[in-house]
C-alpha cells in the first residue's frame, strides 16, 4: 500500500488522552515526521498528563517535563548540549499547548527566538487550558464560553495573533497547520527539520471535551475550521513574506461553529460580527500573500 | 527509549529519574462505550482510518485491510465518520 504519510509509529497505544484528541493525533504526526532521533521538551500541558504516570511514558523518544514558561529555552540548552557533544543529527522540538505559549511562555519564546537557536517550537493550540478544565487562554476565539467566560459573558476578546509576534521576531519559517491535513502538517515539519534557527509551527487540535463537540467528528471540525477561514493554513517564510499553504472556497460559518457548544450562545447577529472579523483577516492574509508572490517564484527559480 | 535499553555498569545508568516504560501497560480499551466493527466487502484499503486514529490502534494486515486493536482502542468513532465508504459502523459495546 502508498502510505501518504510515513508509516513509522513512534507513539505507542496507551496513552491518556481523551476520546478524539486532536493533540493525540497532533504528537502522532509529529513524530512521523520527525523520527525516533528527537528530544521533546513538554511544559505543563494537556500533553505532559498524556504521556502517563512515572515510569511510564507514551512518546517513544527522550522527553524533558519543563516548568510551565520554559519549555522554549530549556529545548535551546538542549541543542547548546547537542551541539557541544557533535551531535548534529538530533532535532530538538518543544511542544506546548496554546497556554504556555501565548500567554505563560511567550517571554521564554520570544527569547529563543531573539537568539535563534536551532529548535522546533510547536503549539498545538486547543483554544483554551484544556488540561485544567476549560479556563479562557489569550488562544480561545472570539465568542467561545470557556469556565471562566460563561454564555452570558463569553469571550469578547479576539485570538492573539501568534504567528504574526513571531513573524515579527524575523525568524526563518513560522507556519500554521490542521490535525486534519496531516500531509500538509508533515511537509511543513520536514521544511522545518531541513533549515537552521528557531522555527515556529501552530497546530489546530481540537479537544471535544473542551469544544463541548462530539469526538468522533474531531477531525471533521479541524477541517471544517480551515474550510470556513476561522483558521487559515498558511506559512511566513523570513518573518516578511507569507504563502497560502491552501486557498479553500468558503463554506458558511455556521458549519463549522454549529455542532461546538462552547458557539450554542450566539445569536444571528454575533455569527455575522464573527464572520466579518475572519473575513477581515483572510483578506489581509490574501493581500499579503499576493505581496510576496515575486519571493516565492524567485526562489523556486535558484532551485 | 527503545524496548531494549540495558545497562552494562552504574556509571552507565542515567543521573536523574527516567522512565524508561512504555505506556502500553495502560489497557484504554476499557474506555470504550461503542465498538467499531468494519465490513471487508465495503473497504476499499485507502488507509484512511489508520491515519486518523488517534490512539494508534488500527494497523493493516498483509491484505491492507485494517484491524482494530480492542485492547486500546477508546472508540471515539473518528475511523466511522471518515471512512469514505462507510464501511465502519460503531456498535454499543456490551
Amino acid at each position: 500500500m502508498k502510505y501518504t504519510i510515513p508509516a513509522q509509529e513512534v507513539m505507542c497505544s496507551g496513552h491518556k488522552a481523551c476520546q478524539g484528541c486532536g493533540a493525540a493525533l497532533a504528537m502522532r504526526y509529529a513524530l512521523k515526521a520527525l523520527g525516533p532521533r528527537t528530544i521533546m521538551t513538554f511544559p505543563a500541558c494537556c500533553w505532559s498528563v498524556i504521556d502517563g504516570p512515572f515510569p511510564y511514558s507514551a512518546v517513544g523518544v527522550p522527553l524533558f517535563h519543563t516548568a510551565f514558561e520554559t519549555a522554549a529555552v530549556v529545548a535551546s540548552g538542549i541543542r547548546a548540549g547537542l551541539d557541544a557533544r557533535g551531535e548534529k543529527d538530533v532535532n530538538v522540538v518543544a511542544w506546548a499547548g496554546d497556554g504556555g505559549t501565548f500567554d505563560i511562555g511567550i517571554q521564554a519564546l520570544s527569547g529563543t527566538t531573539e537568539r535563534n537557536d536551532n529548535i522546533i517550537y510547536v503549539c498545538y493550540d486547543n483554544e483554551a487550558y484544556m488540561n485544567t478544565g476549560v479556563q479562557r487562554s489569550s488562544a480561545t476565539p472570539w465568542g467561545a464560553v470557556t469556565t471562566t467566560t460563561p454564555p452570558r459573558h463569553f469571550k469578547k476578546e479576539r485570538k492573539k495573533d501568534m504567528m504574526a509576534i513571531l513573524a515579527a521576531h524575523s525568524i526563518p519559517y513560522t507556519a500554521s497547520a490542521s490535525v486534519a491535513y496531516p500531509e500538509d502538517f508533515i511537509k511543513k515539519l520536514n521544511y522545518a527539520k531541513s533549515i537552521e534557527g528557531t522555527k515556529f509551527l501552530h497546530i489546530l487540535a481540537t479537544c471535544p471535551p473542551g469544544w463541548r463537540s462530539a469526538p468522533e467528528i474531531a477531525v471533521q471540525l479541524a477541517k471544517l475550521a480551515v474550510q470556513t477561514h476561522a483558521f487559515p493554513l498558511y506559512e511566513i517564510h523570513e518573518g516578511r513574506y507569507f504563502k497560502m499553504s491552501m486557498n479553500p472556497a468558503k463554506k458558511p460559518l455556521t458549519d463549522y461553529l454549529k455542532p461546538q457548544g462552547r458557539f450554542r450562545h450566539l445569536t444571528e447577529e454575533q455569527v455575522a460580527d464573527m464572520d466579518r472579523m475572519i473575513d477581515e483577516r483572510y483578506s489581509y492574509l490574501l493581500e499579503q500573500a499576493e505581496r510576496s508572490k515575486p519571493y516565492f517564484d524567485a526562489k523556486k527559480e535558484t532551485k | 527509549m527503545s524496548d531494549e535499553i540495558k545497562w552494562k555498569k552504574e556509571s552507565d545508568m542515567p543521573l536523574m529519574a527516567m522512565s524508561m516504560g512504555r505506556m502500553t501497560v495502560n489497557k484504554t480499551g476499557s474506555w470504550r462505550n461503542l465498538r467499531p466493527v468494519i465490513e471487508k466487502e465495503k473497504c476499499i484499503k485507502c488507509g484512511i482510518c489508520w491515519k486518523f486514529c488517534p490512539d494508534v490502534s488500527i494497523r493493516l494486515d498483509e491484505e491492507d485491510y485494517p484491524v482494530v486493536d480492542l485492547e486500546f482502542c477508546k472508540g471515539c468513532g473518528i475511523c466511522a465518520v471518515e471512512c469514505p465508504k462507510d464501511a465502519i459502523t460503531m456498535i454499543k459495546e456490551e
